[in-house]
């Protein structure tokens, strides 16, 4: 049951993320983009992280996506004209190809050890709200606040670059 | 809770908010409290920093470590930006943009650095290297009112958001192959594994290298580089071409020089050419530059590619000469970045190296402070310079790298013609109209601090490479 819904799922989410990049139009193309990132949730739920669902929704599909609807709608943006030469387009699917290939090595040639370090969630309350909240104040007590510094420093450099005067 | 190991950002972090408090309540117009509240944070933190030298070992889950290695990278980035904020005020007041929140960036920026150089865990180190980067997107764009300014903050802002990716990705198949971001976890985890690691570890580390040699900019990664370094303020400049490569560096030192990071994949094969190109593009670059900003920059370019050839030799003679090479090379780089802010303060960014023809007759003492600088970076002895390069170098033959040696050695014979142009001109050359440079006390200051330093590092070369040797014991 569960890798059925996996198979759709991730059909889904390949399927509406190449739609972002082969569309012409941005409006589609960020369109596609929330449907992806709805999948993606859909994804993380499948794997029993139900915050980091809700969360993916919140940010993702919420906030930066209605930002990116905002900037598009302002800027009035047009269909994209079709530019650059021939030849460095086939230099670009070259590129890819090359790329594809290396990876499909590595993925072919990589086996993942029987023992690895990773667990299946299978601990009661992993993923919940507590759990996650728990590591973030005691594991990760010292990222958590770095990361406060960091978010520091972006409002004071969003701050001094967006105002005419201080 | 040990709180040894963070003492250093602590007090940059509180600094940088009382900075931002102190600055608000000095009202509009008096900047120079920000600056010397600014400047004795970095004194305190840089005392703090002497006092716990090395004695702060693992903590916070072993996600940081406080020895040696971290105690001798946050003095290079304290000292660094000690004398950015010294010099700092002139630059502002001159592109009308000096507010206080510059130095809260620069100590934010710096906060960053320090949590790269003592992270032992992925996470941290990140977290690190994203704050130092975000101050310096907006550092880089400081000069509103000028338009290179702006495109290089964009242009950095752009690029380093893409090679962050590459970064995280690296991680994230890192953790996807070990279970762990932490170094000491993979390690064990690296050494314990009953079948090889496959092709996902190798992929992550190669991006993870890549992620952190984009802030080193060595060729092929380098082209935001010239352009970044022009257009952003100077002492931003100085900041960047030294401080930033020292953070990097120690990043990626304490990432791959761990035992277990060499899962039997060639890195050096691929860094030895990365290092040679480096080496080579930022020296025949150098050669036709008129501006002597863009000359620094593509000439940091030459030297972050020495500075990996010690990285590639990877012994303790050329881990500890990288060590001394960042050192002194700070010293080197912020000095010639002021006097060339010193020289050119006409402010229309043209930076060009007609501008010092006469000024051995002009100003003796800065002629002769500049002739310090060019001669420390070209690597002759007895200063400073040469020592760092001698360091590397031997380290590399040690390792038996001969022929990248004697690249390197070639290329250093190339730029004594860049460096000692400068020195040509402003000994040599007549001038045609023969302007008097104005008097900026603290900058001057600081030339002469970068300046004596470099002598005088070059004197006690072996008692600074005792301090180096003794601090990279635990990384290697």
């Amino acid at each position: 049951m569960e890798s059925v819904f996996f198979v759709i799922l991730a059909v889904v989410t390949v399927f509406s993320a190449l739609m972002v990049i082969l569309q012409k139009n941005p409006m589609t193309s960020v369109l596609f983009l929330i449907l992806a990132f709805f999948s993606t949730a859909a994804l993380y739920v499948l794997l029993s992280a139900p915050f980091l669902a809700a969360v993916q929704i919140i940010v993702y599909a919420g906030a930066i996506m209605v930002l990116f609807l905002f900037v598009i709608m302002l800027l009035n943006l047009n269909r994209i004209k079709e530019e650059g030469s021939p030849l460095l387009k086939a230099l670009g699917m070259m590129v890819a190809g090359m790329l594809l290939v290396i990876a499909a090595v590595v993925i072919r040639s990589t086996v993942i050890p029987s023992d690895s370090g990773f667990v299946a969630g299978t601990e009661p309350g992993f993923g919940s709200v507590e759990a996650i909240g728990r590591s973030l104040f005691t594991t990760y007590l010292l990222p958590f606040e770095i990361a406060s510094f960091l978010l520091l420093a972006a409002i004071i450099g969003a701050v001094v670059l967006a105002k005419k005067k201080l | 809770m040990n709180l040894t190991p963070i003492l250093t950002p602590l007090i940059l972090g509180a600094g940088a908010i009382v900075v931002l408090l102190a600055d608000l309540l000095a009202g509009k117009g008096n900047k120079t409290v920000a600056q010397v509240v600014a400047l004795a944070v970095i004194v305190f933190a840089g005392i703090a920093t002497v006092a716990v030298w090395g004695r702060g070992g693992p903590a916070f889950y072993g996600q940081v470590s406080g020895d040696g290695f971290a105690s001798f990278f946050n003095l290079i980035f304290l000292l660094v930006a000690f004398l950015v904020v010294l010099t700092s005020p002139s630059y502002l007041k001159r592109s009308g943009s000096n507010y206080g929140e510059y130095y809260v960036l620069l100590l934010l920026a710096v906060l960053g650095m320090t949590f790269m150089a003592s992270g032992t865990d992925l996470l941290i180190i990140f977290l690190g290297l994203e704050t130092m980067s975000i101050s310096l997107y907006v550092l880089v764009g400081f000069h509103k009112q000028r338009p290179r300014s702006n495109e290089a903050a964009l242009k950095y802002l752009l690029l380093g958001a893409f090679f962050t990716g590459f970064l995280l990705y690296g991680i994230a198949l890192v953790y996807g192959s070990t279970g762990s971001t932490n170094l000491e976890a993979i390690a064990d985890y690296v050494k314990a594994a009953s079948t090889p690691l496959g092709g996902y570890m190798g992929i992550g580390l190669a991006l993870l290298l890549i992620g952190l040699i984009f802030k080193i900019a060595i060729v092929p990664f380098h082209f935001w580089s010239p352009d970044v370094y022009d257009g952003a303020p100077t002492p931003v400049t100085a900041f960047m071409s030294t401080a930033v490569k020292a953070a990097a560096f120690a990043a990626a030192m304490r990432i791959f020089y761990h035992p277990a990071m060499t899962l039997g994949i060639p890195w050096d094969k691929a860094l030895w050419v990365l290092a040679v190109l480096t080496i080579t593009v930022g020296n025949l670059a150098a050669l036709s530059q008129s501006s002597i900003k863009r000359m620094l920059a593509y000439s940091s370019i030459t030297h972050a590619g020495y500075l990996l050839v010690g990285f590639i030799a990877r012994n303790e003679l050329g881990a500890s000469g990288m060590l001394y090479y960042l050192f002194s090379y700070g010293f080197m780089n912020v000095g010639a970045f002021t006097i060339a802010y010193l020289v050119n303060r006409r402010g229309d960014g043209s930076y060009s190296l007609s501008d010092y023809a006469q000024l051995g007759a002009r100003n003796p003492v800065l002629a002769l402070l500049m002739s310090i600088f060019m001669l420390s970076l070209t690597g002759i002895p007895p200063l400073a310079g040469f020592f760092g390069k001698f360091y590397v170098f031997s380290a590399a033959v040690q390792a038996g790298y001969v022929w990248l040696v004697i690249i390197g050695v070639l290329n250093s014979v190339i730029s004594v013609f860049y460096y000692l142009r400068v020195m040509v001109i402003m000994y040599m050359r007549e001038a045609e109209d023969l302007k008097d440079l104005e008097r900026v006390p603290s900058v001057g200051f600081a030339a002469l601090v970068c300046g004596l330093a470099i002598v005088l590092l070059g004197l006690f070369s072996g008692s600074l490479l005792e301090v180096a040797r003794n601090s990279i014991l635990t990384i290697l």
